[in-house]
């Protein structure tokens, strides 16, 4: 109950796909999602295997509570080693596809080796088959997941797929589902690429069935009151989705800009919430079309677009006149401060292209920024990059070589290696903002001090969804704390860790912690589940799966030293803002923090904290 | 007077809640594919629109069964299957104009909504006004106010 207590094992190698019953000791140790999905890798695959090679394994994993009524129980993730990072690799997508998968009967699907040809996975409840795919090799992710609708027949199976990036081995390749929802981070759509694996369908009749219903339903009823009531979670996001952000962060000067040169843009309110919810002047239609949920979320965050049709990047081009999904803040960030575009329709564009394709737009705004500061250099020049004059703010350059990652030509392929990489390659590691190789997203650690301490030590890399301390910092929830201080942010960071990783393993959105706490969502998981579901076992656990994920870092080669951050964050001071003159003070967390996980002064989990967590 | 499900397409989000609460009062699951009510989605998730049989006043469904499986129910005026009679003919899938009776393979017999005895679970579960339960001769009304206060430039506001 709450799992289905079935895997799907499919070997891509042999062709053959079986079932198996789901470990349950191991359930009830990693509850479900990312936590489980990593204890089965760990256990299957050695921490040091090229990421994409056949020895990888790469895991489509549900929650306990995906499926089911929880309010925003929509969610899944991809779990493999990270090819962009070489870390474990947890990649966790929303909209409608995981729910599917749930629905079908199964709590996860293991994809091992790597196919001889290109094929994809057609699911119908218990019957799984490999098929050829030959002739949607080289197709992007909207006709594959449109001809495998249509091929089946049935406009409510569900297709998780990779476009061009994905085949082409772009670093930061996602995994994208339901169009526009994506498994973004650390590529691993390059390693579904790299298996020859091309996508998923799937259609579920079976249900989903939970241990108490009764329980189940009087859990998630408060739980969504308590959503609905909730500033953020109610009205704010709703109303105007993660972009209700940019001015903000802009305001107090924590948005990274121009590969963080500063932390404040002076477009950043054209590329803003407000922005696209303004009529533009040609057609008086504004960017934002509406609003749209995933399964079982009652915040609908997400935000449907439409580029202006006389707008250069689609004029003449009706596959983009569409409404397509986005732009998110981070995207709308990475793609539009980081590289200094303030262009709405240039940006709405470059991210349809990555919801085409199946790219990280962090990764690629971030690491076109990185470019962009090379060329300003003179360490690349335009015969390096084609002839595109790749300087900050220049929209149409921007485009062509947003154009140019996606299909993998010219230059493009080095912008497809990320920043870190193709910093190192042009002789200047100090542009890459990077931690762990991948970029880091939308606050700048100058201003929000806590989220330097997140980007260093989050267990996939920089990120912000690991443990987002800017809810504390800058939203003053649970409560306010002040982002420029360091006193107080070691137990910030571990406690947003901890309850994170919980609820991404439980199956539900990390959104809804803007509202609910542990003891909110804990007990949707005593209802769905057997075993016992305290708080306590809840915090526990996530904790738990926080060091099995830095075990396997280590045991990747990962030491203390790759707990840091870009020299920009930790020497060239904030030029404005809130935080003008300050620098990120990472030193004076780390040691607290490496103290407060019952960790060695190396960063290294001692005998007695593996010990007390089972590990 | 009986009372009627209001449908708000503009106010769906598509999160598919009502699906899940229906299916578990159907079949004891969180089975979206075993819902009466049911979101269509167009327009790349921009426009979604719920809908469900209505309880027409005469029942095409109710009028051909050939087994008088279909009867109303006298508090709620909903259309009933009644498992116990149905045959799973499908002739009342057939006379539906909307298609809101459909054939369930597995259990082998006819499935629409009941209004659940009156207290429709899917208006429960909607975390929008896009479901409610209102009095049948007034689901238009909200709709005709907001559009005559658009042709005097006002916001649709509750009753004044």
């Amino acid at each position: 109950m709450g799992w289905t207590g079935k895997i799907l094992r499919v070997d891509l190698g042999a062709g053959s796909c079986a079932s198996e019953p789901l470990n349950m000791e191991w359930a009830q140790a990693y509850m479900g999602q990312r936590g489980l999905a990593t204890k089965y890798l760990i256990e299957e695959t050695d921490p040091k295997v090229d990421p994409l090679s056949p020895e990888n394994k790469m895991i489509f994993a549900t929650g306990p509570l995906t499926g089911t009524i929880a309010p925003t129980s929509g969610r899944w993730s991809v779990v493999c080693k990270g090819p962009l990072t070489g870390a474990i690799a947890c990649s966790n997508s929303g909209g409608f596809f995981g729910a599917e998968l749930k629905n079908a009967g199964w709590d996860m699907i293991i994809f091992e080796g790597r196919s001889a040809g290109p094929v994809y996975l057609d699911i119908s409840n218990d019957e799984a088959e490999l098929k050829d795919a030959s002739d949607l090799w080289g197709k992007s992710v909207w006709e594959t997941e449109t001809t495998l609708i249509q091929r089946r027949g049935d406009n409510d199976a569900r297709v998780a797929s990779i476009g061009l990036a994905g085949e082409n081995g772009v670093l930061y390749a996602a995994v994208v589902n339901d169009m526009d929802r994506a498994a973004g981070r650390s590529g691993v759509g390059a390693v579904m690429g790299s298996k020859n694996l091309k996508a998923v369908v799937v259609r579920g009749t079976v249900g989903v069935t939970v241990k108490d219903p009764m329980a189940m339903m009087k859990t998630s009823n408060s739980a969504k009151e308590i959503l609905a009531e909730n500033a953020v979670t109610g009205e704010g996001l709703p109303t105007h989705g993660t972009q209700v952000l940019m001015n903000v962060i802009n305001e107090i000067g924590a948005l990274p800009t121009r590969n963080g040169h500063e932390v404040q843009f002076e477009g950043a309110h054209n590329i803003s919430a407000e922005a696209m919810a303004e009529p533009r002047d040609s057609d008086g239609q504004a960017n934002l079309v509406s609003n749209h949920a995933c399964f079982g979320c009652p915040i609908s965050c997400a935000r449907r677009s439409k580029i202006d049709p006389s707008h250069f990047t689609v004029k003449d081009k009706p596959g983009y006149q569409i409404v397509g999904g986005g732009l998110e803040y981070e995207a709308a960030w990475a793609l539009g401060a980081a590289t200094g575009v303030d262009d709405l329709d240039a940006l709405t564009y470059a991210n349809f292209v990555c919801n085409e394709q199946g790219l990280d737009p962090i990764s690629l705004g971030s690491t076109l920024g990185a470019a962009m500061d090379l060329y300003a250099a003179g360490s690349i020049s335009s015969s390096d990059t084609d002839g595109i004059e790749l300087e900050f703010g220049n929209t149409e350059a921007f485009v062509a070589m947003v154009e140019a990652t996606a299909r993998g030509e010219g230059f493009g392929k080095e912008i497809g290696q990320g920043s870190k990489r193709m910093c190192d390659k042009y002789g200047h590691p100090e542009f890459s903002m990077t931690v762990k190789s991948q970029e880091f997203p939308a606050y700048d650690p100058r201003g929000i001090q806590g989220m330097g301490l997140t980007y260093a030590t989050s267990n996939r890399g920089a990120c912000h969804l690991r443990s987002y301390t800017v809810s504390s910092e800058i939203l003053g929830i649970p409560e306010k704390t002040d982002p420029l201080v360091t006193e107080g942010k070691a137990g910030l960071v571990k406690a947003f860790q901890d309850a994170t990783a919980a609820v991404d393993s439980s199956g539900t959105c990390v959104f809804t912690t803007f509202a609910l706490s542990g003891e909110d969502i804990a007990p949707m998981v005593a209802a769905a589940c057997e075993g016992d579901w305290s708080v306590e076992r809840f915090v526990e656990v996530g904790e738990r799966i926080w060091n099995m994920e830095r075990q396997y870092n280590i045991a990747a080669g990962f030491t203390g030293a790759d707990d840091t951050l870009p020299e920009r964050l930790l020497k060239d001071a904030a030029k404005s803002g809130s935080a003008e003159g300050a620098v990120n003070r990472l030193d004076e967390m780390l040691p607290e923090y490496y103290e407060l996980r019952g960790w060695d002064v190396t960063g290294v989990p001692t005998a007695e904290t593996l010990g007390r967590l089972g590990l | 007077m009986f009372k009627a499900l209001r449908m708000e397409n503009d106010a769906c989000t598509g999160c598919h809640q009502c699906e899940m609460m229906c299916s578990y009062g159907k079949v004891g699951a969180f089975n979206p594919a075993k819902s009466v009510m049911n979101i269509s989605v167009f327009k790349g998730g921009a426009a979604n629109i719920p809908s469900t049989c209505t309880q027409c006043e005469e029942a095409w469904c109710m009028v051909v069964c050939p087994v008088e499986a279909i009867t109303v129910n006298s508090v709620t005026g909903a259309k009933e299957v009644s498992d116990e009679a149905c045959v799973g003919c499908k002739v009342c899938t057939i006379a539906c104009p909307f298609g809101a009776i459909n054939y369930d393979a597995d259990s082998g017999i006819v499935t629409k909504c009941d209004l659940c005895g009156g207290e429709p679970m899917c208006v429960e579960a909607c975390p929008t006004p896009a479901l409610a339960y209102v009095a049948e001769g007034s689901t238009g009304y909200e709709k005709m106010r907001s559009y005559a206060a658009a042709m005097i430039d006002l916001d649709d506001s509750p009753v004044q």
